[in-house]
């Protein structure tokens, strides 16, 4: 029989009890060590990341070693659990390398069997990332931009997130052996100026550099497809989280801004908008939790559910933004209130990992509807 | 009220008068911009010895066109907009005779420059609540406060002010308007930085800054009817700019989207399609506005354009970036600058995206507008009010 693919029982799509406890853990560092004020300052010094945090983020509550197995020095937790982290970090817009090295790389490493880099990973002793550029979506037909020569790579991979700072890029690279799939340690970044000053990108290159063979053939192409799976499912959550935050401020504020002699959360202008977005803010969360738990247990419903986190979440987190700057009127727009930080957060993550419309091209594809 | 051939006929002969008389190519750029604001082909609508000669706005585009060609030079309409758009239409209609003469010729010139010092840290939307105070002494005023989200005003020599000049009655009955002098020691101008990057606009303390009683526009207590005269203006200069067929951000898109074979994508045609019959239907919308003030008929459809400006200004940059992809997510810029001019929208992707976001606030927020549409427009009833009739000492905060 023909037909999309249903899903028969749902997984649970809450936080249970060791999520909230893992959640308040996280949250209690992030406001403590990523204030938005000193996040806003570092955007604009030598170190735009924050590897001290990562690595007391990492060892005080191991957000690192979720997704890996206990016999591989992981936590032997899940994706689920990295995503309720994701949705702290989304609020927080914190500048660690979570996305390239606990993410995207972990992932890859998982999918294709790696051991020896995913324990440093895990342990946050290491960082690492995933050499794509950040705009990847999961399917991408575009070709790889390293190519291999026996185990020496040479080319130039655009706007890899958490490359400078990173220890390892893995490299998917082509050559005349067929697809691949390398771990690097002698690379070049030359960083961009990113419109996310919170998560910065830069332009990996290799010289001839001497890898160590990760994957091969097919098994490359389904780590870098997996890892970019993973990552728009976190991602998701990341933009939950952001979402959240960008709700919660602007209804603090809005109950506590009087013009006309009344709070300007009285207005049903903005009321009824700020109802909506509670309401939209609800559906990614229910999306989200839903992808991450699919790609958690390898759901045969993964593909759908991240295609549909993907596209809810990118375009919620930009609404919640976009309704901060302007419930905020002048104060929202200057540099000196994190709505301007959240924004660019949003629109980037819109674009990361496949913009809406890639997403429901694919959905398109699985669920058999054809745009013409 | 459409021109006659012969109206425009004589037009030209005096745009080529002027240009005989002050050929541009030999004559300083003050000089030949004096001499055309003294002809009165600096803005033909204004009257006879302000500028104008009292025609029709729209007459105005023929001379520019004639001095165009004839390589003549022009006053940086952009690097003086807060002036054209909103303080000389103010001192028309507001101000005495004395002032006009004073004021609007080196207005015009781009000799002085003006900003506008209305909004408060407490005061934006709800301008009528603000509490800048101005006290009568001898022969002038003493002014204290602050303003807030003042762009340009660390160019300015001249600014358009409002203030409090009697606590006691209701807010919309104690304010007084005045042309504040930037150069009075007491006039401090701090940047402050937007999303952007840069400081567009500034806080401004006033700290006993003096202005002589010449200096107010219009009667003592008569602040808020000036008020509400600059900001009707000033909703139709920013959604009044003419633009060709895919001028503008909208351009930007197309040209992204001609270059870009990869990027298309069913979703993000839809969305482009969508914009574009917006776009020129915004075009199109603003060119019958033209033609309605032209035949001296401006309606409430000010603000209709303006929303509708900010609206897709802020759609089309938001879709920019998205059929952009991975050049989306890179940014020119962060350092601290601090332009010469306001620039609505930008020509750079990621400075687009984030000016757009001030359109809908700068000028009225899009929430103000739609209730001046709503309330004056379609007569629909108001909000309950609970700060009409109260002292404005005692108004809630
Ligand atoms: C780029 C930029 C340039 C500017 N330049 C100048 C300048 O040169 N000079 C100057 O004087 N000012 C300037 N402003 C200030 C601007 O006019 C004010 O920011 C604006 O009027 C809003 O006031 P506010 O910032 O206090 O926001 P608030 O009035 O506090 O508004 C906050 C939110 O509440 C909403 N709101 C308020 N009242 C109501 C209501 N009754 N019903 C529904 N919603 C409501 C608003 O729409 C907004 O979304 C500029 C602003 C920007 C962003």
């Amino acid at each position: 029989m023909s037909g999309p693919v249903v899903a028969s029982a749902f997984p649970s799509l809450l936080h249970g009890e060791h999520e909230q406890e893992l959640r308040a853990s996280v949250r209690r560092l992030l406001t403590d060590r990523a204030e938005w004020r000193s996040v806003l300052a570092r955007t604009e010094s030598d170190a735009p990341q924050d590897l001290a945090t990562w690595q007391l983020l990492a060892s005080q509550t191991g957000i690192a070693a979720l997704p890996v197995p206990e016999e591989l020095g992981g936590a032997g937790a899940s994706w689920r659990e990295t995503a309720t982290v994701a949705e702290e970090l989304g609020r927080s817009i914190a500048p660690v390398p979570f996305l390239g090295s606990a993410v995207l790389a972990t992932a890859a490493l998982l999918s294709a069997g790696e051991t020896q880099l995913l324990a440093q990973l895990a342990s946050g002793e290491r960082t690492a990332t995933l050499a794509v550029p950040l705009s990847t979506w999961p399917g991408s037909d575009r070709a790889w931009t390293v190519t291999a020569s026996g185990s020496a790579l040479t080319g130039t991979v655009t706007s890899v997130v958490d490359a400078r700072e990173a220890d390892v890029v893995l490299v998917p690279a082509d050559g005349p052996d067929g697809p691949s799939l390398w771990a690097v340690e002698q690379f070049d970044v030359s960083p961009r100026t990113s419109l996310d000053m919170t998560r910065p990108l830069g332009d990996v290159t290799l010289t001839g550099a001497t890898g160590r063979l990760v994957a091969s053939g097919q098994a490359a192409r389904t780590a870098v497809d997996d890892a970019l799976t993973v990552g728009a499912a976190m991602l998701a959550s990341e933009q939950l989280g952001l979402a959240e935050q960008c709700l919660d401020t602007t209804v603090a504020y809005v109950k506590t801004r009087f013009q006309f002699g009344r709070p300007i959360g009285s207005y049903q202008g903005l009321k009824h908008r700020l109802a909506n977005l509670y309401v939209e803010v609800t559906r990614a969360r229910a999306v989200a939790r839903y992808a991450a738990a699919c790609v958690a247990h390898g759901d045969p419903d993964t593909a759908v559910a991240v295609a549909v986190a993907a596209s809810l979440c990118s375009d919620v987190a930009v609404l919640a933004a976009e309704e901060c700057v302007q419930m905020h009127g002048g104060i929202g727009f200057t540099w000196e209130h994190p709505a301007h930080l959240w924004l660019k957060r949003a629109k980037a993550d819109q674009i990361a990992l496949g913009t809406p419309d890639r997403h429901q091209g694919t959905l398109a594809g699985l669920v058999e509807l054809p745009v013409a | 009220m459409t021109a006659t051939s012969t109206d425009v006929d004589s037009l030209l002969g005096r745009v080529q008068q002027l240009l005989d008389e002050h050929p541009p190519a030999t004559t300083d750029r003050l000089e030949f911009l004096r001499a055309q604001y003294d002809a009165g082909l600096a803005w033909v609508h204004f009257p006879q010895g302000h500028g104008g000669l009292g025609l029709p706005r729209l007459q105005q585009l023929a001379v520019d066109e004639a001095l165009r060609q004839a390589g003549a030079p022009t006053n940086n309409p952009r690097s003086i907009g807060i002036g054209l758009g909103m303080a000389a239409p103010t001192i028309l209609a507001f101000g005495n005779e004395e002032q006009r003469t004073r004021w609007l010729r080196p207005l015009w010139t781009g000799e002085q420059v003006w900003c506008q010092l209305f909004s408060e840290p407490g005061a934006g939307s709800d301008l009528a609540a603000l509490g800048t105070r101005a006290v009568r002494e001898a022969d002038g005023w003493i002014v204290n406060g602050q303003k807030v989200w003042t762009s340009m005003a660390h160019e300015a020599d001249w600014g358009i002010l409002v203030t409090r000049t009697d606590p006691d009655v209701p807010k919309h009955r104690g304010m007084t308007y005045f042309g504040c002098n930037m150069h009075d020691p007491g006039v401090e101008v701090r940047p402050l930085r937007q999303a952007t990057g840069e400081a567009e606009f500034n806080e401004v303390f006033l700290t006993d800054v003096r202005i002589p009683d010449t200096d107010r526009i219009g009667e003592v207590g008569d602040g808020w009817r000036v008020a509400t005269g600059t900001l009707m203006n000033e909703r139709v200069a920013i959604g009044n700019a003419s633009a060709p067929r895919e001028g503008g951000m909208l351009g930007m898109v197309t040209q992204a989207w001609r270059d870009r074979p990869e990027a298309r994508t069913p979703g993000l045609h839809a969305d482009l399609m969508d914009l574009w019959v917006r776009a020129e239907g915004t075009r199109i919308t603003g060119e019958r506005l033209r033609q309605q003030m032209t035949a001296g008929q401006p309606g409430p459809e000010g603000s209709a354009a303006k929303l509708m400006f900010s609206d897709l200004n802020q759609a089309l940059s938001g879709l920019l970036l998205e059929v952009l992809g991975e050049d989306g997510l890179a940014y020119d810029d962060w350092t601290m600058r601090r332009p010469t001019e306001v620039n609505f929208s930008g020509a750079r992707s990621g400075y687009s995206y984030l000016r757009a976001k001030g359109n809908s606030i700068e000028g009225g927020t899009t929430e103000i507008l739609l209730n001046i549409v709503a309330e004056r427009v379609l007569g629909l009833p108001g909000e309950v009010r609970v700060d009409k009739d109260q002292p404005w000492k005692d108004l809630p905060r």
